[in-house]
């Protein structure tokens, strides 16, 4: 084209001295990158398609290979900076919307980093996890207590449905259509294996995974796709998506091009056909529709499943989980802005929303104060990165975390964020067959088993540090948390005091 | 008694494999020293088209026609690993014509390669395996 | 002067506990218990001590008698005009006291054996314990310098800043007679000079002595109080004995049902049980999950016609239990025991997360 105004944003540095021609890099990128020309006999590389996924680095045998941001820019501004400039540009071209993938990559504060751990000394021993018993078993679901006896005096049980997990962590929701086949069987496999649960999203459940069912939760969300009642039986929980932190506010977006045969026939829609949800259900369109809804689920699950609603963290989202939590609903999940997504506008994804750190302390101050707490467990997500995440956020007062970003890392993600164009180079957000295979699930789902069983270990050296055996006792416990270089209305939102008191 | 199984259903036809092969088979430690500005000589071959792709190897058959039409007694099988004894070949690659997988294959050196189960060189588990980036390839026990 | 949970200040401890326990009901004057604390008094380093008597009070039984202290008459006269317009108040009295050199900054101490008012009881709903301790809550959150710290029936707690030897002598406790004594001796990591943070804490008949600190503290803190429980003075006793008033007074449990939500087995431990127990502890332990308490404590817990005794589950506290004949001893250690009764039945430690609970009407449940 005549004028260029976007240029590349990466520069691919090949070390030619290593390089050996193998041509590895040529083949297994999708994006066409790189080529072996005959004429200078070596690899060269068309740095305009490239969008940073590592793919060419991480297999190349020699190492020659690196990725670097293009040193090429612009006069320094600190308010209009080269991503601000060239969003201007790309839609003058297109008066398009701009479309992104993954979570919130702008600079706001992440609050998980400003808290820190207590440990136990002198008066109050630390307990060693080598040696002692230290239980991370985690029970989600409503927790009313009216004692019940038989005639002799005995309790009889008398709690609704639980999701029993092995570790507070879950797999979080993500579609079949914006993930492979192959990434959704290494996430069921994996969630049976660990004695957790994995989220269909909103693609709905293939057939083939209905095997996983015990460890699976289904998502209704607001395109009811391939909502049906075997579907809904099918698995442990059933989710009721009102909102996602990545993009609060709108529905999901899955673009025509990943719409594949088997997609179509999962999400009961016509093929290549682009599925983009409605924003609200178009049957709750207020806090009793939801009750209604909830209502009808447990009916066609005979009471058997709990019923999850999921919310993204938006300004006020501790009256709407009050609101939830006398709804009938067993378990609130809550996305923060962080929330990785498979699309999403730019501008929604990175200004609409709160972190999730603010909204899990304010929605379990608030329901502990209007005394309903018990009505519901409260999993949050949106993005818990490490097992210090963890900590942190049962200590906030979360019963469980849902990860998403972190399992695909896991996969084998690089955070490209071009998810959307469903050119996906390591097989996870893509349709096409010749690249969902480069992820094997017998690969995949061993590490993801490692991740979990890794993060799991370190809760229990950390619980252990802070002298507690069993995660119940951390939950809620803002004592175990102080902050650091957080202002006085951060710390009171929080419920934590400052490091040094 | 360990062979290579290969499962077609994860081979990406990146060739990896070869390079792994052809380095760990070199005799040299670094692979850049090893392999660039040369023709490799891997002791395994991908096959492929559009659709499909794996990697070919010696299958160390247990009554192996190659080891049976060699005339100069340079294949034999050793601790169930048909094995080739430099030495002896004289080149004549009989071998490479009745072996029905077409796992062995002419050599730059005058003699023939074939796969020999990585035991005859430096690394301890057989470089195709491990260098396989989506286990398409796998050391099972029969 | 620092006081417990004023300014946020919490005040962990180390510290000495002990009981004594007649299952026949035969009441014994307090000479028995304080030589039995006073043994143990390098557990304590001076800053708290103090004791709780059941039986105390034959002649007022049926009336729930208030240990109050005051800083000053103006707390004494608010206090009382509430008393007045809550309660029938059938005798009242300054708590008999004895000068001790080591015992000072005494505030006033007075006693009063209440009933509610009927036409109050009525018009307010609620049952006469929910109202008589919706009352004591009132007045020590509202009224400035008044502190209930002793509010059942036919018990009494009596409590100071000093060693539990002196404070027993400060009481006059050889001049009570009781089938139940707790006593408590404490060791804060801070100054507090405050009376009423002294153990035992009491609710109604409940009172606690407690040796330990919990690591669950918050959880259990933020949990209770969803029940109109306020945490006011940031101790464990007080939310432990918050803990055990919810579950067994408007819960329903029993004391053993108690102990296996706040020193709930492991898990491991309720996979090899069979069926029925095994449901009902995976029932009482995912209901109540925010009130197992995690870390080390030894609890004494007092109530009408019995005493509890629990270790946390990993045992980081010591506890031993010595019988003979009908009476029970429990004590931080042995020596406490054998001062006062050299030649036991029996002597053995609990393990932890058993409970063992011993009842005036014959009811025994123990650990061995």
């Amino acid at each position: 084209m005549p004028i260029n105004y976007i240029f590349p944003q990466f520069e691919i540095l090949r070390d030619q001295t290593r390089c050996i021609k193998c041509r590895v890099c040529e083949k297994q990128c999708a994006n066409e990158v790189h080529r072996y020309d005959e004429d200078y006999k070596m690899m060269i590389a068309d740095e305009s398609k490239c969008v940073n996924c590592h793919r060419c680095v991480a297999l190349c045998p020699t190492s020659a290979l690196r990725i670097i941001k293009n040193p090429h820019s612009f006069r320094e501004n600190g308010n209009w900076t080269a991503d601000t400039i060239t969003d201007i540009y790309k839609q003058a071209s297109t008066a398009g919307v701009l479309l992104s993938s993954m979570g919130n990559p702008m600079s706001f504060p992440v609050y998980w980093d400003k808290l820190v751990i207590n440990a136990s000394q002198v008066t109050n021993p630390s307990i060693d996890p080598l040696r002692e018993p230290m239980e991370t078993r985690t029970f989600l679901g409503q927790k009313k207590h009216v004692i019940k006896r038989d005639e002799l005096g005995n309790i009889v049980p008398n709690l609704g449905p639980q999701l029993e997990l092995s570790t507070p962590i879950m797999f979080s929701a993500m579609s079949y259509g914006s993930l492979s086949y192959n990434a959704h069987e290494s996430l069921a496999r994996a969630a049976q294996e660990l004695g957790i649960m994995y989220n269909t999203g909103e693609g709905g459940l293939h057939e083939d995974f209905y095997r996983y069912g015990n460890n699976t939760i289904v998502q209704v969300a607001s395109g009811r796709f391939g909502v049906h009642r075997d579907y809904l039986n099918a698995g442990a929980a059933v989710e009721i998506k009102m909102g996602q932190g990545a993009k609060p506010g709108i529905g999901g977006h899955l673009p025509g091009a990943k719409i594949t045969e088997d997609v179509s026939k999962t999400r009961m829609i016509p093929v290549g056909t682009d599925a983009i949800s409605p924003a609200p259900h178009h049957d709750i369109y207020s806090i009793e529709d939801l009750n209604q809804l909830v209502m009808s689920l447990k009916n066609a699950t005979d009471f058997k499943k709990p019923v999850i609603v999921k919310i993204a963290a938006v300004h006020n989202v501790a009256a709407i989980a009050s609101g939830i939590a006398r709804s009938g609903a067993d378990i609130i999940a809550i996305d923060g802005f962080r929330g990785g997504t498979g699309a999403a506008p730019v501008r929604i994804r990175d200004n609409v929303g709160i972190p999730i750190e603010l909204a899990l302390a304010s929605v379990d101050t608030r329901l502990r104060n209007e005394g309903i707490r018990d009505n519901v467990s409260l999993v949050v997500g949106g993005s818990v990165r490490s097992s210090a995440d963890v900590v942190k956020a049962i200590a906030l007062g979360a019963d469980a975390v849902y990860i998403a970003t972190a399992a695909l890392l896991a996969l084998g993600c690089h955070l490209c964020r071009t998810c959307y164009s469903g050119k996906c180079n390591w097989g996870i957000a893509t349709q096409r067959e010749d690249l969902v295979k480069r992820l094997n699930p017998e690969v995949g789902y061993q590490r993801l088993v490692n991740l979990i069983t890794a993060w799991t270990h370190e809760i229990k050296e950390m619980m252990g540090g802070m002298g507690i055996n069993s995660i119940e006792a951390l939950k809620g416990n803002r004592f175990m948390l102080r902050g650091i270089g957080l202002n006085q209305k951060e710390l009171d939102i929080l419920g934590v005091r400052h490091a040094g008191e | 008694m360990k062979k290579i199984k290969v499962n077609e259903k994860w081979c990406l036809g990146c060739h990896l494999c070869e390079y792994y092969c052809a380095f760990a088979n070199s005799g040299i430690q670094d692979m850049v020293k090893a392999l660039k500005d040369m023709k490799i000589q891997p002791r395994l071959r991908i096959e492929q088209n559009e659709k499909i792709s794996f990697a070919v190897s010696c299958r160390h058959c247990e009554d192996p026609i190659c080891v049976k039409s060699c005339i100069s007694g340079a294949l034999s099988i050793i601790d169930n690993v048909v094995s080739i004894d430099k030495n002896r070949c004289i080149g004549c690659y009989t071998c490479v014509l009745v072996c029905p997988y077409g796992a062995v294959m002419p050599s730059e050196e005058g003699a023939v390669r074939k796969c020999e189960l990585c035991t005859g060189n430096s690394v301890s588990s057989p470089a195709c395996v491990q260098g396989c980036p989506n286990k398409a390839i796998e050391l099972v026990e029969v | 002067m620092i006081r417990e949970g004023k300014d946020n200040n919490r005040i962990p401890s180390g510290c000495a506990i002990c009981g004594i326990f007649n299952k026949d009901g035969k009441r014994i004057n307090g000479s028995g218990i304080i030589s039995a604390i006073e043994i143990m008094h390098a557990r304590s380093n001076g800053l708290g001590g103090g004791f709780a008597g059941y039986g105390i009070y034959p002649e007022y039984k049926d009336y729930y008698a208030f240990h109050i202290f005051y800083d000053d008459d103006r707390a004494k006269v608010c206090c009382e005009e509430y008393l007045n317009s809550h309660f029938d108040i059938a005798n009242l009295s300054r708590i008999p006291t004895k000068k001790h050199p080591r015992i000072v900054n005494e505030p006033l101490i007075f006693r009063y054996f209440v009933l509610p008012k009927p036409a109050n009881l009525i018009s307010s709903q609620l049952d006469e314990q929910e109202y008589t301790s919706s009352c004591v809550t009132k007045i020590n959150s509202d009224i400035d310098g008044a502190y209930v710290f002793s509010s059942g029936k036919d018990m009494g707690v009596f409590k100071a800043v000093g060693y539990p030897e002196d404070v027993g002598s400060f009481y006059r406790l050889d001049e009570y007679e009781a089938y139940c004594w707790t006593a408590h001796g404490r060791y804060p990591t801070n100054t507090p000079g405050w009376w009423g943070g002294a153990h035992p804490f009491s609710l109604l008949d409940c009172s606690i002595v407690h040796n330990g600190e919990i690591s669950s503290y918050d959880a259990n803190r933020r949990y209770i109080e969803m029940f109109g429980y306020k945490c006011s003075l940031l101790t464990d006793t007080e939310v432990i004995a918050y803990i055990l008033d919810f579950l067994t007074r408007k819960t329903g449990l029993t004391y053993e049902e108690a102990a296996s939500v706040i020193a709930a087995p492991f898990w491991s431990t309720i996979e090899r049980k069979e069926q029925h127990e095994k449901e009902k502890l995976i029932y009482l332990r995912n209901t109540f999950s925010s009130l197992l308490i995690t870390g080390p404590f030894s609890i004494i817990v007092g109530f009408k016609g019995g005493i509890m005794a629990l270790n946390d589950r990993l045992k980081l506290r010591s506890m031993v239990v010595g019988e003979k004949g009908n009476t029970v001893y429990i004590s931080s250690e042995e020596s406490a025991i054998r001062k006062i009764c050299k030649d036991l039945d029996r002597i053995y430690a609990p393990r932890g997360g058993e409970p063992v609970i011993y009842t005036l009407n014959g009811g025994e449940c123990n650990a061995d």
